[in-house]
């Protein structure tokens, strides 16, 4: 990370010897205290450091579950309900990693929708946002393993639908699906081999996650205004400024977070997981965990064949796609301005974006078929045409608001009222911190 | 732009409100569905943040249990050792297991043996295979005990299911076991029925089910002047599967307790250092 501002002095002898052969409490500081963040960065901006949490509540839950976890059809299921009867605070360890993946993917769909809202992949951020892509997918594939592992109906027939995606793929399809499987039905291989992976993913994510930080910081981070930063008096340093506000926020997240562990641990699970894996029984309903419903109302969406592709291929296309678009949105949005706060438009487009995403969800958990299957294809509509048709055109045909000179002039204009047309522009309440 | 917006907005307001309808009569004329009838919901003394289980009622559900469900139904996951959340002493659970036979072997022999349990084993199965249970019950295998109030779930709907994260609402499982249990009637006219199979319009997934009624009023004894009703009988067992399921549910509740309160202090204060270093600082 850059050392341009670095203002590190090594206080101790020992300090200054390690200083000039491994600089490593310099690059500590430099990032952490000293670092200069925008002075107006709201709550919003505090998911990053609590997705760093919860990537380490998830690795240390992780690897002391892997202790006691079995990875053979056999025993899995009995391994599972012995870390949660027999080994000690074991219900703790395992109500806190389950409800965290669903924890992680809060904080991350939030941080995503701050990152759209606030024009955070825009020029010259785009490799720290295409990273954060390859961050979400890495992730979803690790909950998709780690549901897998307590191998109860659901973890059973949630794999076996979502590694069958991929026979839809002309050719390829079947032996990609095989290489999943380790044969041609979920079975013993596939448990061992998910499991191997879900060990491995999460350390992928945490070197990919050390890329989005490096890149964060040599561009440096985005403000609720999107003005970059342009003088000393726009900045402050990240402690003890960014440090107590993240950690106030981390709190009270937490604290949500505990709720669902010790006062709902099941509810955002699904209760026929509870139910030994029975290759010869399917469950009613097949439903993925709540983070994946709306990509998974998308898939089945498509219910109509587009010329050469069939219905099955087209919704598994589609389903990528939803996520493939994510990589060239930097590239979509032909604005200029950043921030959503002076895009009138915009602004409305995405709450309409975020309240159609809620509703993939909602439709995803919900059967296919009737009236579901066409509102699924009115919001999967509205998901790609936001990006493939809104949010270039848009751009081009927009009125943005008066944009405040620096960041310091929208902070005094907001607190002092003096900055007259300034001032009104800058004083809506997402730009409070 | 505005005019767009403006043609476009009532058109996608139509079409959505235009669809709640179709969705309604669409589950009233398709496909049913089960159950029949919302769960009875009861106020049970394991609910809401300070919940816990009522002894007695576990020692009372644990003899419907063992003197009725214990017939067709295992309970493999749970060890007689942790009948002591009941409230029984080392030498009671020594006791009760001991009326169970478990094999063990092989001998020195190499035959396998039957002798009587101890606190380590687990409540044996009533049939030696799936098969066998399947065969003695027309064909379905009576499901494990062990989690089986975690493992039984009706949809609530929305915005029900929002308002249940507040409520603090766990308790699907037990009512599902009561209601199911008092639920047993007289199939309606005109309602077909699998042969074989028990109408009960509180089954999860059908309109019957291979369970004839399983208990009714003074099948079992209570000795400590609870009624002998189905109606208490249905509570008590469901009572004692929520414990089976979930035995640490009330140190759960305590520790999460201690960390919410912690956690409130702690941002407190997190707050109050948050107002004081930005104090100086227009942001």
């Amino acid at each position: 990370m850059s050392s341009d501002h670095s203002t590190y002095q090594p206080a101790t002898g020992f300090g200054k010897w390690m200083d000039s052969r491994l600089p490593l409490m310099r690059l500590v500081h430099d990032s952490f205290v000293s670092y200069p963040v925008p002075r107006n960065l709201n709550y919003a901006y505090t998911f990053g450091g609590i997705l760093m949490v919860m990537l380490v509540v998830q690795l240390l839950t992780g690897i002391v579950l892997a202790m006691h976890y079995a990875a053979d059809t056999g025993i899995a299921f009995q391994s599972v309900e012995k870390i949660m009867r027999d080994v000690n605070s074991g219900w703790l360890l395992r109500y806190m990693h389950a409800n965290g993946a669903s924890f992680f993917f809060v904080a991350v769909y939030i941080h995503i929708a701050r990152g759209m809202y606030y024009g955070s992949y825009k020029a010259p951020r785009e490799v720290l946002w295409i990273l954060g892509v390859v961050i979400l997918l890495l992730m979803m594939a690790t909950a998709f393993m780690g549901y897998v592992l307590p191998w109860g109906q659901m973890s059973f027939w949630g794999a076996t639908v979502i590694t069958g995606f991929f026979t839809a793929f002309p050719g390829i399809g079947e032996p990609i699906q095989q290489l999943l499987l380790g044969g041609f039905a979920v079975d013993n291989p596939t448990l061992n081999r998910f499991f191997s992976l879900h060990y491995l993913l999460p350390f992928m994510i945490t070197g990919v996650v050390i890329l989005h930080v490096w890149a964060l910081h040599v561009t440096g981070q985005t403000n609720p205004t999107g003005v970059e930063v342009k003088s000393k008096t726009d900045t402050v340093p990240f402690t003890p400024y960014a440090t107590v506000k993240d950690g106030l926020a981390m709190s009270i997240f937490l604290m949500v977070f505990a709720y669902f562990i010790f006062f709902m641990p099941n509810f955002l699970g699904h209760a026929d997981n509870y139910i030994p894996a029975n290759p010869l029984k399917t469950p009613a309903h097949i439903v993925p965990e709540w983070y994946f419903l709306p990509f998974y109302a998308i898939l089945r969406a498509i219910t109509f064949n587009i010329g050469p592709i069939d219905s099955k291929l087209g919704g598994v296309l589609a389903m990528f796609g939803s996520i493939a678009v994510l990589f060239v949105l930097p590239w979509l949005d032909t604005s200029k301005v950043r921030s959503a706060v002076y895009r009138p438009w915009y602004k409305l487009f995405f709450w309409i974006f975020v309240a159609n995403a809620i509703f993939l969800g909602w439709l995803g958990a919900k059967p296919a078929e009737g009236a579901y299957t066409t509102m699924a294809q009115i919001s999967t509509l509205y998901y790609f045409a936001f990006f493939l048709v809104i949010l270039p055109v848009l751009g081009l045909i927009e009125t943005p608001k008066r944009l405040p000179n620096s960041i310091t002039e929208a902070v005094l204009a907001k607190k002092g009222g003096n900055g007259g047309a300034a001032a009104s522009a800058a004083a809506s309440p997402e730009t409070r911190g | 732009m505005k005019k767009l917006l403006a043609s476009i907005v009532p058109f996608a307001l139509v079409a959505i409100i235009g669809m709640s309808p179709a969705v309604a009569s669409e589950e009233e004329g398709g496909t049913p569905h089960y159950p029949i009838h919302h769960l009875k919901e009861l106020s049970w003394s394991f609910a809401g943040p300070f919940g816990t289980y009522d002894k007695g009622q576990l020692q009372r559900g644990l003899k419907v249990y063992t003197e009725v469900c214990a017939a067709c139904h295992s309970m493999n996951l749970v060890a007689f050792r942790t009948l002591e959340h009941l409230g029984y002493s080392e030498d009671q659970i020594k006791s009760f297991a001991a009326n169970y036979e478990v094999e063990d072997g092989p001998n020195d022999e190499g035959e396998m043996f039957t002798r009587a349990a101890i606190p380590a084993d687990y409540f044996p199965s009533p049939f030696p295979n799936e098969q066998a249970a399947a065969y003695a019950n027309n064909g379905a295998v009576p499901p494990d005990f062990s989690l089986l109030a975690k493992a039984r779930y009706v949809e609530r709907g929305f915005p029900q299911f929002i308002f249940d994260i507040f409520t603090g609402y766990n308790e699907s499982g037990p009512n599902y076991i009561y209601s199911l249990l008092t639920g047993y009637e007289e199939a309606p006219a005109g309602v077909d029925i699998a042969e074989g199979t028990h109408y009960n319009p509180y089954f999860i997934s059908a309109a019957s089910l291979a369970m004839a009624k399983p208990i009714d009023d003074g099948a079992v004894t209570y000795d400590d002047g609870a009624p002998e009703t189905l109606d208490q009988y249905a509570q008590d067992v469901a009572a004692f599967m929520m414990w089976a399921a979930e035995p640490h549910m009330e140190d759960r509740k305590r520790t999460g307790f201690m960390v919410i309160l912690f956690l409130a202090i702690f941002s407190s204060l997190m707050y109050l250092t948050k107002k004081a270093v930005f104090s100086n600082k227009e942001h």
